[in-house]
Formats: structure tokens, C-alpha cells, sequence
């Protein structure tokens, strides 16, 4: 027999639907099917019943491979490794829990680490400019019953966050937005024709790098001042035409990705979207939003922005907390070997790093700790298999909107599995006991 | 004025954190004294003398101090930080912060800095005969206030994101720039002997930006005013006005809005 749970949250991407049903065995032990998720959600949860899957830690050996080690032992590899560095890294937490990201804070703090999380190569720009300028933002809630101005600056929803569309930003019914799709005009600024883009009403197809520009080519024509004739390849008519849409709306939302806050200018193409964001103000109600790609990489910038007052990229090395984007974040650190081990939890920089610096992690006494084989485990010297969190343990996650729910466990780990949290904590316990503090 | 003599002799495993190589550090102080002062390489705390040679004796106040730093300092950080007087001639090249929040005095660095250097910068002099790295003379992340004060000079180029939120003071560049130049600023002056990116004055709302050489794409929201010629202060020949940053706010003076100014040089 199966038992269907219901109000399931999706630990996948950074709009953490919460509508999930999954089929699971009676007993509690497989999951079996899950419905209303997308195919990179539902992915997500059947892949913790992988029959190969690695339940135990393992290290590397001399000629290249893995000896199973006790998680006793991979605890001690962790803590002695942590506690004997000068400046060690601890990157991730992106995809793990904010209790786990808590204990991991306190670790950090003990051992004098650099704190940063996957940001660093994503929204972290946003977050500057956030610290910068501030930043007018609402709930997806709000978005869905009161936006009728939806405007997608180079992010693609649809393949990048699938059900966002549906339930917050484009389809849905809400309150004063019964029309659906139908009273929403959609804009798009990308410079690929995406699927996202082939439903806008007007698709900006600007020329690459050039949004730094163009957000400030809508300032000027919110300001009624002169164009010139084209910026960023876009004809200055087209512009005054986003900007009267934009302005005669009753509720915009501006919604960006990783096209503008990771292409030229970087900080500022944020900084000024926030601008725009502000000026809009002036006419109707505006506000803007980071597309988070992980599911709690916010969540990871709450914690330390409570217990650090910083949100990524924070270095603890002095005994204070220091923060310089630029210095202090992973790729600039290993780029100038400026720590001298890492420690990877709930990420993948062996996938997403350049290779220059996956080739630093190589390099150093490294552990990554991930529920799955990735190109991160195969460059560190010990992996550590973990349940999955949201699946196999619940705990506190961060929406996109800054939302925090609650995911739920649906599934038993495999037998003698540790959580984020346990491993933690056991590391922890002893950093101290190496530190006599 | 005495001269305090540091020489590299060890290079550190990680980078080293310097804050106390200013005059202001080693005033009063003898040798002996100026290596006991601490010196950072990760969480761990050492002696100045771990790694560099010390010699000679420095000034009863920062104002009659001065330091010569010899060797690869591309591993040290915070040369001349907080710096109030005195003088500081680094030769070699220099890692990150180099003059960073600097309140007066000179430093002179004959070779390249990384990124960082003036950072919130007050007062004092700064001369690079080499190149600079990012944020030149800008604010401090976070901070709305850039360099407020002093003089800057690069004779070779400097990377992106100079003079951000600059509020006052001088830099000028004998090379090129790259991308984002006075972003936010409320003031000062920057000149661009060579060519400039992209990016001038973006969001800027008061101040002056000077370029010699060419701009590949003009802020849309910067605006062709008029031609000036202008004889002043090194900076001579005809010049195009564009006045900005139009999307951006700006204070008024007699009704009327004040700009930032932006020159470029008509070609001769
Ligand atoms: S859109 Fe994101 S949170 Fe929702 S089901 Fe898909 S992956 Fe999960």
C-alpha cells in the first residue's frame, strides 16, 4: 500500500512551490511518485531513490580512489582541517537548511573562515547594489493578485524557474488580477528569442551588455527628456513605449536573472534597475525582485545578514566580520590563493567555478558535502553523503521573495545516513575540543 | 624627516595584512619597536619583522616619518592605510588597499596596485607610476562615500569602477580606463589622459569627468550641450560638453537642475 502526502515543498529552485503531492510507501521508506512538480522538481525527489546512490563517507586515496571511511573519521578530517588552516573557505549553503546554515556560521567563527555562499556567482551582484540603493520589493503573493505589469530582465522562467509563470507572475488569477494572463502585459528584455520572451507582448531584443543603458535610457524617458536614437540596438520610440506601459499600470513588477547580474556591469545594471524601480514609483506601484536560483540561497543570506550583517563573501579570518565583493568573494580567493582549504556544502563549484579555480580546490585539503556524486566530490580529497534536505529532513528555507516556509520530510534516509545538521554539529563539538574553547 | 627602511624578505604563504605600515604606526618608534608591531596572514597574528628587514628610525610625529618599502609587496595589503602625514615610497609592486581611507601625507608606489587603492580617501597625495586595479578611489562597499579629498595621479591605466561615489578630491589617469567611471558621484574630478570604455558617469550626479581619448558608447543619458575650450590646470584644447546623468535626480540651483559635466576632447 502507498500513502499520498499532501503540501509537499519543492527544495529545487528558488520559487520553493509548495503544492506537492508525493507517493510514498507505507512503511515510509520509497517514494514512489510526484505530482504538480516540474520536471526539474519532481527530478529532484526521485533521484534521492537512486539504487547507486553513496551512503557512506569516503576518502581519496594516493593513487585516485575512494576508500569508505566512518562518518566518525570524516568529522575528524573536517574539524582538523577547518581548525589547522590559516584562512579556510567554506562555500555553499545554498541548498541545505538554515539550521544547518546556522551551526555552519558557528564553525565558521571558530575557525577564522571565509563565509560564502552561491551568490558569489549569481545574485551576489544583486545584493550589492541592494546595500547600495536599497530595494522597494513585495511577496509572490502580491505579484500574483495585484501585478499587471510583468517585466522579465535576462532571466527565462521557463526553463530556469518552470512554474513560476503559473503560479505567481504571468497566469494566475488573483484577486485584482482576474483576468489572468489576459490583463497582464509581459515584457521581455533578453537578446535570445527564449520561450520566456515568446510570450511577451514586447520583447526587447537588446543587443548583449548593453542593459546598463538601457535602464537608463527608460529613466530618462520616464523624465520626459531626450533619447538618442538607439541604445543598446533598441530604437528610442520603443523605449518611450515600455516606459508609458510601464508607467500606466497599476502594479509593475520587474523580475531579473543571472543576464544581468553576471553580464557587464554586473552590480550596476541591478543598481540601476533599482532606480528604475524607484522612478516608477513616482507614476503607479513598482516594485522588483532577484529570480534566486537555488532553493535557499536566500535563506543562507538571512542568516548571516542576522548573525554577520552581511548577506555573502564574509571573512571572519580577523575575528570580525569583514565583507569586499571583489576580495573576499570564493573566485577572487582561490583565483590568488588566498585560503588555504575548503570546505563545500549544498553546491556544486566543481560544476560552476571556472576551472582555474576547481583546479585550486583540487589542489587543497578540500571536503564536499553533498547527498549526490558531483563534479565538486570528484575534486575533493573526502566526500561526505548527507539525506537530502526538504526530502529526507525538513527545515527552514528562504523564497525567493524573502518568504520562509517550512519543508517537510517525506521519506526515511537510508539506514545511518547523517543530516546537513548532525554532521554539523558533530564538527563543531570538535573544532572546540581541537580549539579547547 | 627620518626614514624607516622595510625590505621583504619572506614572502607570506597567504596574503599579508599590513594596516600598521603607515607613519603614523611607526612614529616615535625605533627599529626594534616598528618589527614587534603586528601583521596579520589569515586568523594568525605576527610580527612585522617575520617578514620584513627593519631598519633606521622613524620621526617623533607621522609628519616627520617617512618609509621606503623595497621587494615583491604583491602579497601586502594595506600599505599607507589611514595614513594622516608623513611619507611612504613602495618599491615594487603592491597588493590591494594601498592608501585606502588615507587622510594626508604622500605615498608614492613605483609599480602597479591592485584593486582598492584610495579607498574613501579624505586627503593627502597618492602617485602611481605603474598601473591600478579596480575601485580607484572609490567608496568602500556599502559606504556612500567615496573618496572625498586629495589628489590621485596613475601614470598608467587603472581597471573598472573608478572614483564610485567620489565626492571630492582629484583623480587622473595617464592610460586608459575601463568600464564604470564615477558611477554615482556627487563631486570631484576626474581626467582620462587615454581612452575610456563605457559607462562614464552613469547615475552620476554631480562632478566633472575629463577624457582625452575615445568613448565607445556614451551614456543615453548623458547630453551634447555645446564646444568649450578650456586652458587650465593641465587640461587644454577644445572639448565636447555632454551634461548628465539626465535619468538621474539632482539638486537645483535657482530653479534650474545642476548636471555633472562630462569633457571629451574634439580631435585636433
Ligand atoms: S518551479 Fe522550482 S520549486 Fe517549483 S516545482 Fe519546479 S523546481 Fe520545484
Amino acid at each position: 500500500m502507498t500513502k499520498t502526502v499532501t503540501d509537499v515543498i519543492c527544495p529545487f529552485c528558488g520559487t520553493l512551490c509548495d503544492d506537492l503531492e508525493v507517493v510514498v510507501s507505507d512503511d515510509g521508506k520509497e517514494l514512489h511518485e510526484v505530482y504538480n512538480a516540474c520536471a526539474i522538481g519532481a527530478e529532484k525527489f526521485l533521484h534521492s531513490q537512486a539504487k547507486d546512490r553513496i551512503t557512506r563517507p569516503r576518502m581519496r586515496q594516493e593513487d585516485g580512489t575512494w576508500k569508505e571511511i566512518s562518518y566518525d573519521e570524516a568529522v575528524e578530517y573536517t574539524a582538523r582541517m577547518l581548525a589547522d588552516a590559516k584562512k579556510p573557505l567554506m562555500y555553499g549553503w545554498s541548498s541545505t537548511n538554515c539550521e544547518a546554515q546556522s551551526i555552519g556560521s558557528e564553525i565558521g567563527e571558530a575557525v577564522g573562515a571565509v563565509m560564502d555562499n552561491t551568490a558569489t556567482v549569481c545574485h551576489g551582484t544583486s545584493l550589492i547594489a541592494v546595500q547600495d540603493i536599497g530595494i522597494p520589493s513585495c511577496t509572490l503573493g502580491e505579484v500574483k493578485n495585484r501585478a499587471d505589469r510583468i517585466l522579465f530582465w535576462g532571466c527565462n522562467p521557463a526553463h530556469a524557474h518552470p512554474r513560476h509563470m503559473s503560479r505567481y507572475s504571468i497566469f494566475p488569477r488573483g484577486f485584482f488580477t482576474g483576468k489572468g494572463h489576459k490583463g497582464r502585459k509581459v515584457i521581455v528584455v533578453d537578446p535570445r528569442p527564449t520561450d520566456t520572451a515568446s510570450l511577451a507582448d514586447i520583447h526587447l531584443q537588446i543587443e548583449q551588455g548593453h542593459d546598463y543603458e538601457l535602464l537608463d535610457a527608460l529613466r530618462v524617458a520616464f523624465k520626459g527628456e531626450k533619447l538618442p536614437d538607439f541604445v543598446g540596438g533598441i530604437p528610442k520610440e520603443k523605449i518611450y513605449e515600455v516606459a508609458e506601459t510601464l508607467k500606466s499600470g497599476r502594479f509593475a513588477i520587474i523580475f531579473f536573472g543571472m543576464g544581468v547580474t553576471q553580464s557587464i556591469g554586473k552590480n550596476h545594471n541591478i543598481d540601476e534597475a533599482i532606480a528604475v524601480t524607484r522612478d516608477l514609483n513616482e507614476y503607479t506601484k513598482a516594485a522588483i525582485m532577484p529570480m534566486r536560483g537555488h532553493y535557499n540561497v536566500t535563506g543562507s543570506g538571512q542568516v548571516w545578514g542576522w548573525q554577520f550583517g552581511f548577506p555573502f563573501a564574509v571573512d571572519l579570518s580577523r575575528g570580525f566580520a569583514r565583507y569586499n565583493p571583489g576580495e573576499t568573494t570564493s573566485n577572487d580567493l582561490l583565483r590568488r590563493d588566498e585560503v588555504d582549504a575548503v570546505f563545500v556544502l549544498g553546491s556544486d563549484p566543481g560544476a560552476h567555478f571556472p576551472f582555474s579555480s576547481v583546479k585550486k580546490i583540487y589542489d587543497r585539503p578540500s571536503v564536499a558535502i553533498d547527498p549526490h556524486e558531483t563534479p565538486t566530490t570528484e575534486v575533493c580529497k573526502v566526500h561526505v553523503p548527507v539525506a537530502f534536505v526538504g526530502v529526507e529532513v525538513g527545515g527552514c528555507a528562504y523564497r525567493m521573495d524573502n518568504v520562509p516556509i517550512e519543508t517537510r520530510k517525506v521519506v526515511e534516509p537510508p539506514e545511518g545516513m547523517m543530516t546537513d545538521e548532525e554532521f554539523l554539529q558533530r564538527v563543531l563539538a570538535r573544532v572546540k575540543e581541537i580549539k579547547g574553547v | 624627516m627620518e626614514t624607516v627602511t622595510l625590505t621583504i624578505k619572506d614572502q607570506p604563504g597567504l596574503y599579508l595584512e599590513a594596516d600598521n605600515i603607515t607613519p603614523d604606526a611607526f612614529a616615535g618608534k625605533k627599529a626594534e619597536e616598528i618589527a614587534d608591531l603586528h601583521v596579520y596572514v589569515g586568523r594568525e597574528q605576527y610580527r612585522l619583522g617575520d617578514f620584513f628587514e627593519v631598519s633606521g628610525k622613524a620621526g617623533a610625529t607621522a609628519e616627520e616619518t617617512k618609509i621606503v618599502v623595497n621587494g615583491d609587496l604583491s602579497r601586502v595589503k594595506y600599505i599607507g592605510m589611514k595614513m594622516t602625514g608623513g611619507e611612504v615610497v613602495v618599491n615594487g609592486n603592491a597588493d590591494m588597499y594601498v592608501g585606502a581611507w588615507m587622510q594626508g601625507g604622500k605615498i608614492t608606489v613605483n609599480g602597479n596596485v591592485d584593486s582598492f587603492a584610495g579607498t574613501g580617501m579624505k586627503g593627502g597625495e597618492m602617485v602611481i607610476n605603474g598601473n591600478a586595479g579596480n575601485y580607484l578611489g572609490a567608496a568602500y562597499r556599502g559606504d556612500w562615500r567615496g573618496m572625498a579629498g586629495g589628489k590621485i595621479t596613475v601614470t598608467g591605466n587603472a581597471g573598472s569602477d573608478l572614483g564610485t561615489f567620489m565626492t571630492g578630491g582629484e583623480i587622473v589617469v595617464g592610460g586608459d580606463v575601463d568600464v564604470h567611471v564615477a558611477t554615482h558621484a556627487e563631486g570631484g574630478k576626474i581626467v582620462i589622459k587615454g581612452n575610456a570604455k563605457r559607462r562614464l558617469g552613469g547615475q552620476m550626479v554631480e562632478g566633472e569627468i575629463y577624457v582625452f581619448g575615445n568613448i565607445d558608447v556614451m551614456m543615453p543619458g548623458f547630453a551634447y550641450r555645446e564646444d568649450v575650450d578650456i586652458d587650465s590646470d593641465g587640461i587644454k584644447g577644445r572639448f565636447a560638453l555632454y551634461e548628465g546623468d539626465l535619468g538621474e535626480r539632482h539638486r537645483k540651483r535657482k530653479g534650474q537642475p545642476i548636471y555633472a559635466k562630462l569633457y571629451q576632447r574634439i580631435a585636433a
